[in-house]
């Protein structure tokens, strides 16, 4: 995809690689998956792996089926993950509840327009015949409305208690994300790891073997939304009102995501993304992300930059003591992020360079100020940086 | 203003001018609305003032629609974006939808119930001043808060105003003040203009006009008023609590201090969503009075009307909620709120079906009232099932905060009542100005503006299905939202095209227009009864009513209605 250019002659272009989505592989990826959750037993984790490496051969399939595939369509109706598919379910029956409704009433509207509309021929002194209504019409019309809702109400009442109150079959993966303006905190409590804006999740290729993502959600200042629509619905992040949701995503890919709810200048900047990773490649980040930040000598200018320069007072970087502020996200694996400003640009020397000398041009609103570097210090602590990894 | 062609000998300009009221010449015609406490004149003030920030919030919507026209657009900032969706959100529901409903409760209500004025006429003029004033001090936010420069002062926490950001921590400077004092200052002057009426209904009915005569755009209204005085003041009492909060360190809605962000949405839903009905019912009115005239029947199921209208009343009152499902409420609370939306849905099915059973059977003119009104019944279902969708409570998670809502609500106030509204213009004008709007610049207008309307916002679903959150200013290439962005900002342009065939008619007509006379449509209600424009005092003569139709009973002696009600 064609790079949109910043006026500063910067890349935004954070959606590389997006160009399509072929869908038949999806589905022929989810029959062979449906098939392998048939599967039970012992001979269950053979034949899968088999099973899985046929996905992996498949044609058109290999780009499709791992972590770095930005999935930045986002519909709703091609639901990627357990509730979002319930919800899914729900949806599509409504829909075709209110379609049928719309072309009976709409039909009925549009053949009495034409049917009884007046012709040219028609003698003006007289009138139609004047009917004023009729009680048993009336009352035999209200029932199929009253039937209609009673159906949508129980649908709703089911979908809700089955999102509401899952059942997991073992401790879910723990995570809670915390709503900051104008970017999300990450914390995994069951593995000590702090992190920021992009979420990583280990695939659940089975049903049968799922791993679900308890998602515990605070704000930090003002009202927010998490809304990651292939994952799951919505819901809001309220400071001082803490909410739960899970997800238990099927497919690997990076999901994209916003904040839906408007909490000020950059709202439309606070943009989520979620890895969703095989198993082994999560434990790899997880362990990565549990490693000291790394001490290399050589940029210990731009570390020493970084903390004259007050950074520390928001960012954290872990071993650092000067740095441990809770403001800002975390840096302690700087380099390990795809983009930077929760998602407004990618990460690469470039965007770095220009939101070290004034964030303010990349994400104009948000909460970090111009801190008027020089390009030498601004040299020093993106080498610095550069090797956080 | 010209007179109508049925002359009455005792017409105003034999009236000797009042001291300090110069006739005929603009400062006089001017003091002449200043000074006026006649129910005619301000319901005409109501109206042009809600056309005047219609056409401003409209442009609001154009900048709106420039900047998202293509992606990581840069016609505006953020600041200024986020101030226009605050402003055009704010403007369009309190100064336009509202005015427009009790400008035309104002003009309408008296004469249809034969009264020659409203109860309270110089309390009719104080609450149209106070919406008036509240508007300007809104618009001066625009130089009295600390932007000077540009447009920075303006408030820019969206229409809801959602708390804590309305805090003094994260909203800087006098910009919310505005906000929230200019909408104290409205919604008092619209509580007490709705007692008014109110109490014009109920105790100035000609002889005859029982409950069960009264036209249904009179329904229509007791039951919008009944909302307004009992559904405004939980709003009036948020602001007060906001004010409060950011001047004297009250800590209702401060979450730092353990208030809570969901007392507010709470405070301001309950208002909130009765204010939909606030909106829509006059808009039912409206069209519940064109429908019967146009397709020469009475209207269908008239007792069923009136109840369908005082139960989507009362229903209204235990809905708001639903604006809240994904704030994360227990799953009793979604069910609960679900069942209530849900239920709302049957007695405003049941008004359609009334609708059109009165279009069935009848002789159909497709003069411009009708033609709006029909587009009105059409874009209205489409506006009720997309709100069934987002009553299926899960189904809402998904769509809740994103361009559906946006597409979902623009087809209620836009498709729906703002169509009804023209209808409204189309078959009043004549009444209020003695002249016809012209034919030929209504239809351009019809086509333009429906044109407009479906290309803005029917692409608008898609986005929202795609994920696109509302209120962003701007939004990265390759999410699936483009196309569907441009095709709506290029409709945004159709629309604006309408509007001002629409102005010009306004104005042309006025002037040039044919002359209408007292009843050019063949109706059937009292206002039709007296001169095109009507009198000082409405009636010459206060009319005896025995049906619903008392032109009818007029027109048709040997066949009256009051033979069969």
């Amino acid at each position: 995809m064609k790079a949109a250019h910043h006026p500063g002659g910067r890349d935004r272009d954070v959606i590389e690689g997006t160009s399509g989505i072929v869908l038949w592989p999806n589905y022929l990826i989810l029959f062979i998956l449906r098939i392998c959750s048939a599967l039970k037993d012992r001979r269950e984790k053979l034949i899968r792996r088999a099973l899985l490496l046929v996905i992996a051969t498949l044609p058109g399939t290999a780009g499709a089926q791992t972590a770095d595939h930005v999935r930045a369509i986002q519909n709703i109706f091609h639901p990627l993950s357990k509730p979002a598919e319930l919800i899914n379910d729900t949806a599509r029956l409504t829909l075709l509840i209110c379609l049928v409704i719309f072309l009976v009433v709409g039909g009925l509207l549009l053949y009495s327009v034409v049917r009884y509309r007046r012709k040219s021929t028609d003698d003006d002194t007289m009138e139609p015949s004047q009917v004023y209504g009729s009680n048993a019409i009336e009352l035999a019309w209200t029932i199929p409305p009253i039937l209609i809702v009673i159906v949508l109400v129980l649908i709703t009442a089911r979908t809700v208690g089955e999102i509401s109150n899952p059942h997991f079959p073992k401790d879910p993966i723990q995570l809670r994300v915390i709503g900051h303006r104008f970017w999300w905190e990450l914390q995994y409590p069951d593995y000590g790891v702090t992190a920021a804006n992009e979420i990583h999740v280990p695939v659940s290729y089975l049903p049968s073997t799922p791993r679900p993502i308890q998602m515990t959600l605070d704000s930090a200042d003002v009202v927010h939304g998490f809304w990651v629509p292939q994952l799951n619905g919505k819901l809001w992040v309220v400071p001082n009102h803490r909410n739960m949701m899970w997800i238990q995503p099927s497919s690997l890919g990076t999901y994209l995501g916003n904040c839906t709810v408007y909490c000020g200048d950059q709202h439309a900047n606070m943009l989520i993304r979620v890895i969703v990773q095989p198993p082994e490649d999560f434990e790899k980040w997880i362990a990565g992300q549990k490693a000291p930040a790394v001490a290399d000598p050589s940029v210990e200018d731009g570390r020493r930059e970084f903390i004259e320069n007050s950074c520390g007072t928001c960012h954290r970087i872990a071993g650092t003591p000067a740095a441990n502020g809770v403001f800002g996200p975390d840096l302690t694996h700087y380099m390990s992020r795809q983009t930077l400003g929760s998602g407004v640009a990618v990460n690469n020397d470039e965007n770095l360079r220009s939101w070290l000398r004034d964030p303010q041009v990349l994400k104009p609103g948000c909460r970090m100020p111009d801190m008027k570097l020089d390009d030498k210090e601004v040299d020093l602590i993106l080498a610095y940086l550069k090797t956080l990894k | 203003m010209p007179n109508g062609t049925t002359t009455v000998d005792v017409g105003e300009e034999q009236l000797p001018a009042r001291p300090g009221q110069e006739r005929g010449t603009l400062t006089g015609w001017i003091q002449d609305l200043v000074y006026t406490v006649d129910h005619k004149k301000l319901g005409i003030l109501y109206i042009g003032m809600a056309l005047v920030f219609l056409v401003l919030a409209g442009i609001m919507a154009m900048l709106i629609r420039a900047q998202l026209a293509f992606p990581d657009g840069h016609v505006v900032s953020p600041e200024t974006f986020n101030s226009l969706f605050t402003m055009h959100g704010t403007v369009m529901i309190f100064w336009v939808a509202m005015p427009l409903a009790f400008g035309m409760a104002n003009y309408l209500v008296p004469l249809m119930i034969g009264a020659r004025d409203m109860a309270f006429p110089r309390l009719n003029a104080f609450s149209f001043w106070l919406t008036f004033f509240g508007g300007c001090l809104l618009f001066f936010s625009y130089v009295g808060a600390p932007g000077l420069y540009g447009s920075g002062g303006a408030p820019a926490v969206a229409w809801m105003a959602l708390a804590p950001l309305t805090s003094r921590a994260f909203s800087v400077g006098p910009s919310t003040d505005y906000w929230s004092l200019s909408l104290l200052v409205a919604g008092i002057g619209s509580v007490t203009g709705a007692i008014n009426i109110m109490v014009t209904i109920f105790c100035y009915r000609t002889k005859g006009m029982t409950l069960s005569r009264l036209p249904l755009f009179v329904w229509m209204t007791i039951t919008t008023m009944f909302l307004v005085i009992v559904f405004l003041p939980p709003l009036s009492a948020a602001q007060i609590m906001l004010t409060l909060e950011r001047y004297l360190g009250a800590k209702f809605f401060d979450t730092q201090a353990g208030g809570s962000a969901i007392l507010w949405q709470h405070f301001f839903w309950i208002f909130g969503h009765p204010e939909v009905y606030i909106l829509v019912l006059p808009a039912f009115g409206v069209v519940s009075e064109v429908i019967p005239v146009f397709s020469r029947k009475p209207i269908f199921g008239y007792p069923m009307m009136v109840a369908a209208s005082v139960l989507i009343g009362f229903i209204s009152a235990g809905v708001w909620a639903h604006h809240m499902f994904a704030v994360g409420m227990t799953s009793f609370g979604v069910t609960f709120f679900g069942i209530a939306t849900l239920a709302i849905s049957v007695p405003t099915g049941i008004k359609i079906f009334n609708w059109l059973a009165t279009i069935y059977g009848g002789k159909i003119r497709l003069e411009l009232p009708m033609v709006f009104a029909i587009a009105f019944l059409f874009q209205f279902l489409i506006a009720g099932l997309t709100g069934v969708m987002l009553g299926v409570a899960p189904f809402d998670w998904q769509l809740n905060d994103s361009y559906f809502v946006i597409a979902h609500f623009h087809y209620v106030i836009v498709g729906g009542i703002l169509f009804a509204v023209f209808a409204f213009f189309y078959y009043w004008y004549p009444k209020v100005f003695g002249r016809m709007l012209d034919k030929k610049l209504g239809f351009w207008h019809f086509w333009l503006f429906t044109i407009g309307f479906h290309l803005t916002f029917d692409p608008q679903h898609i986005a929202g299905i795609l994920g696109m959150p509302r209120r962003i200013y701007t939004y990265h290439p390759g999410r699936g939202w483009e196309l569907w962005n441009l095709i709506s900002s290029v409709g945004a342009i159709f629309q604006a095209l309408g509007i001002i065939f629409f102005v010009l008619n306004l104005i042309w007509s006025a002037r040039k227009g044919k002359v209408a006379g007292d009843d050019p449509w063949d109706a059937w209600t009292l206002e039709w009864m007296t001169t095109s424009p009507p009198p000082d005092y409405n009636f010459e003569k206060l009319p005896e009513v025995r049906s619903r139709r008392p032109l009818w009973d007029l027109k048709h002696p040997d066949d009256p209605d009051w033979k069969f009600e």
